[in-house]
């Protein structure tokens, strides 16, 4: 099937060429940090984790999502998502993809990372990580590309593959469940120690993955003849909100118990976040365009008539995308760092090698991306014609 | 193809008795050796080094003359670069204003005596240390004398364990620490007999262990006494009749964050 991705309109070769333009200089700047050490990133001694791991922790998030299609589709036998089931899949393919190579180009000693496999500790939730995300990626490849080689050839796919899809789903759960455990049982991190972390990491995920895919899926309609259909999308829709409420909700749950209870290491991140401390506010404007967009998107989801026309879903989905990408990327992990052990405000601030290797590992999800998605396409579009 | 069961047991049985043999050849030709080799260091089991910092001591030294030796002979002796910003900054031991050093404890009438005065942090060696909890390749551990070791030849550089320790006490080599400013660091590295680190990797105090090895107590303690100031004291918290048990015994000692039950072995004594 993969000889379906080699053939392709102009437009798509300008794209795989821009994508592949951005990950030439994402490499380069790459190069020049595997050369000089960390030290060309923004972080520090008191932030030390920054923009790799807050896009890690995002896109596990997006992979953990392709549950939303499989879930109804296998399990509910809810036939409609059988159209873009492959779709979810795929889209889980790419973003474990570049979760592994944020986690990557965040550490400090590349060359050893065979020292996770080679002396495996299972006290450490990293070692876990490294687990459920290369189960959940080669899970995804085997069920996504047999569902689709069965299609292909128009008999049903095999038994084995139904029995993968239904471990693949409780694994979602397991890959974000396990991430918000990395943050989660820190002790002297109270932003961070909560119990509810994975139940947030999970609802923020079900509503940017399934966002994205409503993008996504509408881009393909219009650069392909093959429609993921108006239903899967108007249901995509209706996850969206249902998982965009939850995530609100359980964000104001956090203000309420750190600012009823009044205990100041709780309340730190928060108002550091969303109003600064001691004088410092770098991700003040940030915080509140996720408020912003928040809002925005919980209006056009929850009125059914905003929700149901393609264009304004469109828009809600851009704005969920927007919101949950600052409020659990740079919002989460920083905030998480500061103020420091010592109640002292440092700051951190991305610089452009950091934001440009990032820019690369993008681009690199979204070549691989791209390529599954033409296959998918491609063999959609022979089979209905 | 496959090998037989009686040429398995005729290689398998070979090997235990070269096995044998090899170890009864060392016992002949040199008797003790091989068990002296695996003894391990002097550091033994059964004992729980700790710390008893007495704060009043030290701080009457550093209002007299800002004194820091504690500081500079370790970060003398390991190699600890200056970078000169505190982005990059590396550090085993340091000042920190009691404020920020209890951040709990403080309150708006704290006394003279403590208010806004440096006292001395360094690595707790926590009897139940997140860092080592977290580490996902066991580049850090617990040594069964209560030493919080660091390898940093195994460390891959993932920073888990600073984001797991509650008390700020690893720093990690966001550069080459051979590639510091020379103007401040002239004659870096300053001990050649203990390794520099290479970029991307985290380290922290050990206690001294390469002198706890040798029967020596930490430089920091050894630099304390030896300007007569003694406000640092290191010894076995596991040994009734030691020094710090005694120091503890007499005296109200605080500790960083105990709340958080990682029970640091660092005291200090107010």
């Amino acid at each position: 099937m993969l000889e379906r991705a080699l053939s392709g309109s102009q437009r798509y070769w300008s794209w795989l060429i821009f994508l592949l333009v951005l990950m030439a200089i994402g490499f380069a700047c790459y190069l020049y940090q595997f050369k000089v050490g960390l030290k060309v990133t923004g972080m520090s001694r008191d932030v030390s984790w920054g923009f790799y791991i807050a896009q890690f922790t995002y896109l596990v998030g997006v992979a953990a999502s392709g549950v939303m299609v499989v879930l109804p589709y296998y399990f509910h036998n809810y036939k409609a998502f059988g159209r873009i089931a492959v779709l979810g899949e795929f889209l889980a393919i790419a973003a474990v993809t570049m979760c592994l190579l944020f986690i990557f180009v965040d550490l400090g000693y590349p060359k050893r990372i065979m020292n996770v496999v080679m002396h495996p500790t299972p006290n450490s939730i990293l070692f876990w990580d490294m687990i459920v995300l290369n189960g959940y990626l080669i899970l995804n490849i085997l069920v996504g590309w047999n569902v689709l080689a069965a299609e292909r050839k128009g008999v049903p796919y095999s038994k084995w593959v139904k029995t993968l899809a239904y471990i693949s789903i409780p694994w979602a759960f397991s890959i974000h469940t396990v991430t918000a455990f990395l943050y989660a049982g820190l002790p002297g991190r109270h932003f961070w120690l909560t119990a509810i972390m994975a139940a947030r990491f999970l609802a923020s995920a079900f509503c940017s993955g399934p966002a994205l895919l409503v993008l996504i899926c509408l881009i393909v309609r219009k650069v392909s003849r093959f429609d993921p259909g108006k239903e899967q999308l108007r249901t995509l829709g209706v996850i969206i909100t249902y998982a965009m409420i939850m995530n609100v909700f359980f964000f104001l749950l956090e203000v309420f118990t750190a600012f009823y209870s009044g205990i100041p290491g709780h309340k730190h991140s928060f108002i550091y976040l969303f109003s600064g401390l001691d004088g410092y506010g770098k991700l003040v404007p940030w915080m509140w365009t996720s408020v912003g967009f928040g809002i925005l998107a919980l209006i056009l989801l929850i009125v059914p008539a905003t929700r149901k026309k393609e264009d304004t879903l469109a828009v809600a989905c851009a704005a969920v995308i927007i919101s949950t990408w600052i409020d659990k990327g740079m919002g989460l992990v920083v905030g998480g760092f500061i103020p420091n052990p010592f109640e002292k405000v440092f700051e951190y601030w991305p610089t452009t090698p950091e934001i440009l290797i990032t820019i690369g590992v993008w681009a690199t999800g979204f070549f691989i991306l791209t390529i599954l998605f033409k296959i998918a396409v491609s063999v959609k579009e022979e089979v209905a014609s | 193809m496959g090998v037989s069961r009686r040429k398995f047991l005729k290689i398998s049985g070979l090997s235990v008795l070269l096995g044998l043999g090899g170890k009864a050849a060392f016992e002949l030709l040199a008797p003790g050796s091989i068990d002296a080799a695996m003894e391990p260091a002097p550091i033994g089991e059964g004992k729980r080094w700790a710390m008893v910092i007495d704060a009043k001591k030290c701080l009457e030294k550093q209002e007299k003359d800002g004194c820091k030796e504690c500081i500079d002979i370790c970060h003398r002796i390991h190699n600890v670069p200056n970078f000169g910003n505190p982005k990059e900054e590396i550090k085993w031991i340091w000042k920190e204003t009691y404020e920020h050093t209890f951040p709990s404890r403080h309150n708006d009438y704290v006394s003279e005596d403590v208010h806004g005065k440096p006292f001395i942090l360094l690595c707790n060696h926590c009897t139940n240390p997140p860092c080592v909890r977290v580490c996902p390749t066991k580049a850090t551990w617990k040594r069964p004398d209560g030493v919080v070791m660091m390898d940093q030849h195994r460390c891959i550089g993932c920073r888990f364990c600073m984001a797991g320790c509650p008390y700020g006490s690893r720093s990690f080599n966001w550069g080459d620490s051979r590639e510091a400013p020379k103007e401040l660091n002239p004659d870096f590295p300053t001990n050649m007999e203990y390794p520099t680190r290479s970029k991307g990797v985290v380290e922290k105090c050990t206690f001294c262990a390469e002198r706890l090895a040798k029967g020596q107590i930490p430089a920091c303690v050894e630099a304390c006494a030896k300007i007569k100031v003694n406000a640092l004291h290191f010894g076995d918290l596991a040994d009734e009749e030691s020094e710090v048990r005694e120091l503890l015994r007499h005296h109200y000692a605080i500790r960083r964050k105990p709340e958080l039950g990682t029970e640091p072995n660092v005291f200090y004594l107010i």
